[in-house]
């Protein structure tokens, strides 16, 4: 390790093998396409509580009369749900929190496989670059859902096969990444540092780094699949018989639509415990960290989160209730469906119960995590009636759908992430963000979230459809217009505590570093043992030994004095 | 500068592999859930079809079976090459590697000729399910075969250089490629029969 020769510009920070550096590239991409999936969100919204109003300023720029056209609504939806979820909270809760902190805290000075993880980057780099290249084709991006259903989305403009081709990088940067991860993890960890010593947080990723390993090869299939029969025009997902617009469809057909969704969402299940895992595992170090208390039964919350991510691939059909797939598969779905809330349940308890007794500090990633706790429990809540076939059959494809995994995803996971963004900051900089602007952007992040996603539900009580380009064609849905108008204006307060959180992490740099930074909070785990930032391809000052669990805060028992108790007078000399 | 990583070539003790064995069975893991995938698609096409063609049909069993054998004694060549380096032999190593990659063409040429056969008698993948699926899977297959000789060719010749620095090293990597390898002569074990027999 004494070879102290410089390395060049490119090699230190673009194309660098150092996880850290690598880290810092999937958080910044990842934060790009977070804002841009938010931008289109934010046109889309306009058009909602607006309809046929010509957007300010940004409106000009897309239409001649700068009200958005039909066909830009349905790119907009269609690529808003593919760049949030494989583009901004994937790449953020596993590539960016993931690569960084993952070998510091099992101790390793980089992950196994340094190189692999510089491809895994740059082949995410180059999806999101076909993603984005797709918006500019004829006909447009992508349109069909982020679902991309079948028969629709084999007969969709061209944008739909650069989507595909862009999936097919994605998934290759996922597998890459998540082989890594669970080689690391397992391999790399320091001498003591057994399984049940590792962080909560290792877990998290661990069990997530699975999920994708093993969930996302059946969407390359289907990929593959859509692929063939987009180019070369075979029928795997074309019935016999298609009709459109009047003509009938020169194809072979005796394909299956279904087997889309089948293969879809046995990804797209698990998928949603990608994008929760990573933030319950941050959650829970920020929690016992604030709390100055070990996790509240570790072990259960470990064991939950193995078998919930086992039980996340035999739920995927509780998707597709409405497809008249029989009622024997929807009951055996419904009682899995059941069945996976327990291990989220027990999580979330073994969090709440981390609080009791506590002597809380409510620092800014602290307020992040407490919020978190009751928005994803609203999430996960309002997931059960979707997950029971009876009221399903009514609340299917509604607003409803949306704000229930809005809740789990974007107050939920999110806000774990903004925490997560606070909570390492330090250590990955060595200087401390503005606290007052941290809780400027905790309470704008808060209201403005809870403005957008709970009139949803009511919304979709209502009945009104969760694909409509402007509700207000319906008598029924006139009547809850107004919350519509709520919706977008609370969107805007959302932005603009996002602008906040963005001159906070960026203008925090300007700051001289902190002397004492190395553990400004405290913390147990081992990438508070590292220097700050920690030093490059090596991570620690030295080799790192554990002999303790992951949080043992507060280990001597307390002090207290009861009135009876009488101060021992001093010795006499 | 480069950050120290253990368990390259040595196995870790308790988990009994190097990281890259490890890497490579995850890897492969992923793989069966792909192959998998498209089996099961195979399954659901079939049983809702209303008439399903016999492979032989279309398709011709005695180059598919040519090229079974093909592929098992690339498979056999593989493991020999690997023990050739565990007895130290780097001559008779690069002997059974090459006989491997040599094997790897003659099934693509085989698969060459049986597609353009197909071709010449106008059966594309937009014909039928069947024939869409059988394009599809024998594809994606021939696709990991080229990998398989990507690799195969680099550990034979200027991957071979490592053997001279980092032998342990480099027998690991001919290990993980061999596992590979032998991957894709399973998929085609699984392939032959659903698509040309039954």
């Amino acid at each position: 390790m004494s070879s102290h020769h410089e390395e060049g510009f490119i090699r230190k920070y673009i194309f660098s093998t150092d996880h850290k550096v690598i880290g810092i590239q999937y958080g910044l991409g990842a934060m790009f396409f977070l804002l841009m999936g938010f931008g289109l969100m934010l046109m889309m919204r306009w058009q909602i509580a607006f309809p046929g109003k010509s957007i300010p300023i940004i409106g000009k720029f897309l239409t001649q009369d700068g009200i958005l056209s039909p066909e830009l609504y349905n790119q907009f939806g269609a690529m808003h749900g593919t760049i949030m979820v494989f583009l901004g909270v994937v790449p953020m809760a596993v590539g960016a929190f993931g690569n960084y902190l993952l070998p510091l805290q099992v101790g390793a000075q980089d992950m196994a496989f340094p190189k692999l993880n510089m491809a895994s980057f740059w082949v995410f780099f180059v999806g999101g670059l076909v993603m984005l290249y797709s918006f500019l084709l004829p006909g447009g991006a992508a349109q069909s859902g982020w679902t991309s259903y079948p028969p629709l989305s084999n007969i969709a403009p061209a944008g739909q096969t650069a989507w595909l081709i862009g999936m097919v990088f994605l998934i290759t940067s996922s597998l890459l990444g998540s082989v890594n991860i669970i080689v690391t993890a397992v391999q790399l960890r320091v001498p003591g540092l057994s399984f049940f010593r590792l962080p909560f947080l290792v877990w998290a990723q661990l069990v997530t780094s699975f999920l994708l390993l093993l969930a996302f090869p059946p969407l390359e299939a289907a990929g593959v699949l859509q692929l063939m029969d987009r180019v070369f025009g075979t029928s795997f997902f074309m019935p016999s018989g298609l009709v459109v617009s009047g003509q009938a469809l020169e194809v072979a057909g005796g394909g299956n639509p279904l087997l889309w969704q089948h293969l879809f969402w046995f990804l797209a299940h698990p998928e949603v415990y990608v994008l929760i895992l990573p933030a319950l595992g941050i959650v829970a170090e920020i929690v016992v960290t604030n709390t100055r208390k070990p996790l509240y039964g570790y072990n259960t919350a470990v064991y939950a989160i193995v078998f919930l991510g086992f039980m996340s691939f035999i739920v995927w059909a509780h998707h597709m209730f409405m497809t008249g797939m029989g009622t024997a598969m929807s009951a055996f779905f419904q009682a899995t469906t059941m069945i996976i809330s327990i291990p989220s349940v027990i999580v979330l308890t073994v969090l709440l119960l981390t609080l009791w007794g506590a002597s809380i500090r409510f620092t800014v990633p602290m307020l992040f995590a407490l919020a978190f706790l009751p928005m994803f429990a609203i999430g996960g809540l309002t997931g059960l009636p979707l997950g029971l076939t009876a009221s399903d059959i009514y609340l299917h494809d509604t607003y409803y759908v949306i704000g229930h995994f809005h809740y789990v995803v974007a107050p939920g996971t999110l806000m774990a992430l903004m925490g997560g963004v606070y909570h390492w900051y330090p250590k990955v900089t060595g200087r401390m963000f503005n606290k007052t602007l941290g809780k400027l952007h905790f309470w704008g992040t808060l209201i403005g979230m809870n403005g957008i996603f709970a009139p949803m539900f009511f919304i979709g009580m209502a009945g009104v459809s969760r694909r409509l380009y402007d509700s207000t064609i319906y008598e029924m849905a006139r009547s809850v217009q107004p919350l519509n108008v709520i919706m977008t204006y609370s969107s805007w307060l959302l932005a603009a505590a996002q602008v906040l959180f963005l001159i906070n992490i960026f203008a925090s740099l300007r700051k001289p570093k902190e002397a004492a930074a190395d553990n400004p909070w405290e913390a147990t785990t081992l990438e508070w043992a590292a220097p700050t930032p920690p030093l490059p391809h090596q991570n620690f000052a030295e080799p790192l030994e554990a002999y303790r669990g992951p949080y043992e805060y507060n280990t001597t028992s307390r002090e207290f004095a009861p009135s009876t108790y009488r101060r021992p007078k001093p010795c006499q000399r | 500068m480069s950050a120290v990583i253990p368990y390259i070539s040595k196995p870790h003790p308790v988990t009994g592999v190097t990281n890259a064995k490890f890497g490579i069975w995850l890897f492969l893991a992923s793989e069966v859930m792909l192959f998998g995938a498209l089996f099961s698609a195979y399954i659901v096409l079939r049983v809702g079809a209303e008439t399903w063609p016999l492979g032989s049909e279309y398709l011709s069993v005695p180059w598919a079976f040519a090229n079974t054998v093909v592929l098992i004694t690339s498979s056999l060549t593989m493991v020999m090459s690997w023990a050739a380096l565990q007895m130290n032999n780097f001559a008779k190593y690069k002997k059974y590697m090459g006989a491997t990659v040599l094997l790897s063409f003659g099934f693509l040429i085989i698969k060459y000729i049986e597609y353009s056969a197909k071709f010449h008698h106008g059966y594309f993948p937009a014909n039928n399910t069947f024939l869409a699926i059988y394009f599809t899977m024998t594809g994606l297959h021939g696709i990991h075969v080229l990998g398989g000789i990507i690799v195969n060719g680099y550990l034979l010749f200027p991957g071979s250089k490592m053997w001279h620095t980092e032998p342990e090293r480099f027998a690991g990597r001919v290990e993980c490629a061999g596992l590979y390898w032998h991957f894709v002569d399973l998929v085609w074990i699984f392939l032959f029969p659903v698509l040309y027999l039954l």
